[in-house]
C-alpha cells in the first residue's frame, strides 16, 4: 500500500492539468543513466509476521556480548528515566515544529541543550545540534571557511590521529566544495599530534587546525599549544570532543591562550544507546563573532509584548528557508529526539553525576589495560596520558584474536590495523563505568587463552 | 514608499549607491529605498580590505530579522575599508543610508566604469517601471 492519498483520478486530473502524459515525464531532466530503475535486488514482500520472526532470528545471532569496543561511541548507563521521558508524545519528535513558536516546551528543551553543551565546551554560543560527530566535524571545517577571512587557502591541517572516519566523513562532504585536507602525523613514542610536523606548514596560509581530544588513540593531546600554535598561524582551530571526558578535562574554550574557536562532538555517550551506526547526535559551539557562520538551528531566549520569557528560533536568515543557495548548511536539521535524550540525560546525572562516569571510566580502563598487559603478546603501543580508551599492539593479526573472542562472548575491541598500517597490529579497546572488575577479570582470561593456544606470528 | 534619491550619486539596479570622493576612491552602500524594502537591519557583514571586486560581484551581505540579500559591487577595484561602525549600528543602514550606513569604500581599476552607472534621475525612472 502507498501512502499517498491520491487517487488514480487525482493523478490523472493532475496530469491532463499541467498536459504531460505520465508521471516519468516529470523527470525527463534527469538523465537516463542517472536512474535507479526499478528495484531487482529486492525479494517480494514478506508478511509482518514473517519479518517480525526474521528480525528476531538475526538479533538472536548477534548476542549480548561483553562489549569492550568504542573507537566514538561509547557503552555508557543510561538512567531508566532518559528514554521514559523522551519517548513522552509531547517530546517524541526528531523535528522542530512549523510554527516553531507554537511549541514553546520543544524550543526550552533545545535552549536547556544550548546552554548545556556552550557550557560543557566553555564557549558562548550553541546550535541545536547536528546529524553526528563526523558530519559536524565537516561543517566545522566548511564554517572555519567562512570564518577565517584571511584566508584564501582552503586548507585544513588535519591530523591522523583524529577518528579515520571523522576524516573520511568530513572528505566526503567537504572535499567536494573544494576543501583540501593535510594529514599532520604523530609522534610514534607518544600517539599524539607531532609538533614538528605542524611546523612544516609554518608560514603558509592555514585555514584551519583540527584538534581531538582524546585523540583516536584515547590518548590526551598537548592542546594548550596545538591551539597556539594554530593562532599564531593565521588558522582557526577547531576542537574534536568527547563530552563525557569535558567532567575531567580543560573544556576547549580555554586551551591554550584564547580558547579556541569552533567545537564539536559525538553526543552519543550523553543518553544515548549503541546502534549501529546510529542514529546519534553531533554538537556545536562556536564564539559569538561566529555565530552568523555557524549552521543549524538556534533558539533564543525573549521577551514577548506582555514582557513575559518566552522561547524563539533565532538568527534564521542564515538558514536554507531564508537564505536558499547561499545558507551557511545545506544539511542542517537537528537531531531533535537524540538532542532530547541528551539533554535529559545530563539534567538526571548533573556536573556531579558526569564526573563520576568519566572518572569511573578513566579507571576501568586503566584496570583494563594493566590486566591486559601483563599478557605476553600484548602491550601498550603509546606511553602519554590517556582517558578512557588504548591501544594496544598485539604479536599477531588482530582480526583472528577478535573472531576468537566473538566466540567467547567478547567484543574485544576496534581492530586498528587497516586504518594506521605502520602500527601494525594494533588494537583498541575501551571500557567504562558499565564494566566492572569481573568483566576485565573475564577478557584477561579469555584474551590469554586464545593467545596462548595459537602460536605468535 | 520612501524614495530619497540624491542627485550626486550614482546607482545600479540592484539598488547600490556609488559616491565619487575627491581622492578618487568611491563609497558604496545600499539606497533608501533598499533598505526601505528590506525593513530593520540586523547585521551587516563588508568585505575586507584589499579583496579586488569586479563589477557584479556579490561583496557584502545586509541581514533583516527575515532576510539576508546580497549586495554587489556597482563596478570593479579594490576594496579600501568595510565600514566598521556598522558592526554595533547596522540599523544606520536604515537611518541613514547614504551616510553612516554605507558600506565598503573602493578604488576604482576604471575610474570611467562609474559613467555607465544609472544617474539619479535614470534610477528614479528605473524605480517607477518596477513599480508598475
Amino acid at each position: 500500500m502507498a501512502f499517498i492519498p491520491h487517487t488514480d483520478d487525482d493523478v490523472r486530473q493532475m496530469l491532463a492539468t499541467i498536459g504531460v502524459g505520465h508521471i516519468d515525464d516529470l523527470f525527463d531532466e534527469i538523465p537516463k543513466s542517472l536512474r535507479a530503475g526499478p528495484l531487482s535486488a529486492i525479494p517480494p514482500a514478506a508478511s509482518e509476521m514473517e519479518i517480525g520472526r526474521l528480525m528476531s532470528e538475526r538479533a538472536a545471532r548477534d548476542g549480548r556480548p561483553l562489549n569492550f569496543i568504542g573507537a566514538g561511541a561509547y557503552e555508557h548507563h543510561i538512567p531508566a528515566a532518559v528514554w521514559a521521558i523522551v519517548t513522552r508524545g509531547e517530546i517524541y519528535s526528531a523535528y522542530t515544529p512549523y510554527q516553531a513558536e507554537a511549541s514553546q516546551g520543544t524550543l526550552q528543551t533545545i535552549y536547556e541543550y544550548q546552554t548545556m553543551i556552550a557550557s560543557l565546551t566553555a564557549m558562548e554560543v550553541s546550535n541545536a545540534s547536528l546529524y553526528d560527530g563526523a558530519s559536524g566535524l565537516a561543517e566545522a571545517c566548511l564554517m572555519a571557511v567562512r570564518a577565517n577571512r584571511r584566508s584564501k587557502s582552503l586548507r585544513i591541517l588535519m591530523p591522523r590521529a583524529v577518528n579515520p572516519a571523522y576524516r573520511k566523513c568530513a572528505q566526503a562532504i567537504a572535499g567536494n566544495q573544494n576543501l583540501r585536507f593535510e594529514a599532520i602525523g604523530f609522534d610514534p613514542a607518544s600517539g599524539q599530534t607531532a609538533l614538528d610536523a605542524l611546523e612544516r606548514h609554518a608560514g603558509e596560509d592555514v585555514t584551519a587546525l583540527v584538534i581531538q581530544q582524546p585523540n583516536f588513540f584515547g590518548t590526551l593531546e598537548d592542546v594548550d599549544r596545538l591551539t597556539d600554535w594554530g593562532h599564531q598561524h593565521g588558522a582557526l582551530v577547531i576542537a574534536v570532543v568527547n563530552p563525557t571526558s569535558l567532567a575531567l578535562l580543560k573544556p576547549p574554550g580555554e586551551w591554550g591562550e584564547h580558547g579556541v574557536d569552533i567545537v564539536v562532538g559525538e553526543g552519543q555517550p550523553l543518553g544515548v544507546p549503541l546502534a549501529a551506526g546510529g542514529p546519534y547526535f553531533g554538537f556545536m559551539t562556536t564564539r559569538m563573532e561566529h555565530v552568523r557562520q555557524m549552521p543549524g538551528r538556534i533558539v533564543g531566549r525573549t521577551l514577548d509584548l506582555d514582557g513575559r520569557p518566552g522561547f524563539t528560533l533565532t538568527l534564521q536568515a542564515r538558514e536554507q528557508h531564508i537564505r536558499r543557495g547561499k545558507a551557511t548548511s545545506n544539511i542542517c536539521t537537528n537531531q531533535g529526539l537524540l538532542m532530547s535524550a541528551g539533554t535529559i540525560y545530563l539534567a538526571i546525572v548533573g556536573p556531579e553525576g558526569l564526573e563520576r562516569v568519566a572518572s569511573a571510566s578513566l579507571a576501568r580502563t586503566a584496570e583494563l589495560v594493566a590486566a591486559l598487559t601483563q599478557i605476553k603478546g600484548v602491550r601498550e603501543a603509546f606511553a602519554a596520558p590517556r582517558f578512557h580508551e588504548a591501544l594496544l599492539k598485539l604479536d599477531r593479526p588482530v582480526a583472528p584474536v577478535l573472531e576468537e573472542l566473538a566466540r567467547r562472548g567478547i567484543a574485544g575491541g576496534y581492530d586498528a590495523s587497516a586504518d594506521y598500517p605502520e602500527l601494525g597490529h594494533a588494537l583498541l579497546v575501551c571500557a567504562t563505568e558499565t564494566k566492572t572488575s569481573g568483566d576485565i577479570a573475564t577478557y584477561a582470561a579469555a584474551l590469554r587463552a586464545v593467545l596462548g593456544t595459537a602460536r605468535a606470528a | 514608499m520612501s524614495n530619497n534619491v540624491p542627485a550626486e550619486l550614482r546607482y545600479t539596479q540592484s539598488h547600490e549607491w556609488v559616491r565619487r570622493n575627491p581622492d578618487g576612491t568611491v563609497t558604496i552602500g545600499i539606497t533608501d529605498h533598499a533598505q526601505h524594502a528590506l525593513g530593520d537591519l540586523v547585521f551587516a557583514e563588508t568585505p575586507e580590505a584589499g579583496r579586488t571586486v569586479a563589477a557584479g560581484e556579490a561583496c557584502a551581505v545586509v541581514e533583516s530579522v527575515k532576510a539576508a540579500s546580497d549586495v554587489y559591487a556597482p563596478i570593479a577595484g579594490t576594496v579600501l575599508e568595510g565600514n566598521g561602525g556598522l558592526a554595533d549600528a547596522p540599523e544606520s543602514i536604515n537611518t541613514d543610508p547614504y551616510g553612516a550606513g554605507w558600506l565598503w569604500k573602493l578604488r576604482p581599476a576604471d575610474a570611467k566604469a562609474l559613467d555607465a552607472l544609472l544617474d539619479a534621475g535614470g534610477y528614479q525612472k528605473f524605480l517607477a517601471e518596477s513599480a508598475e
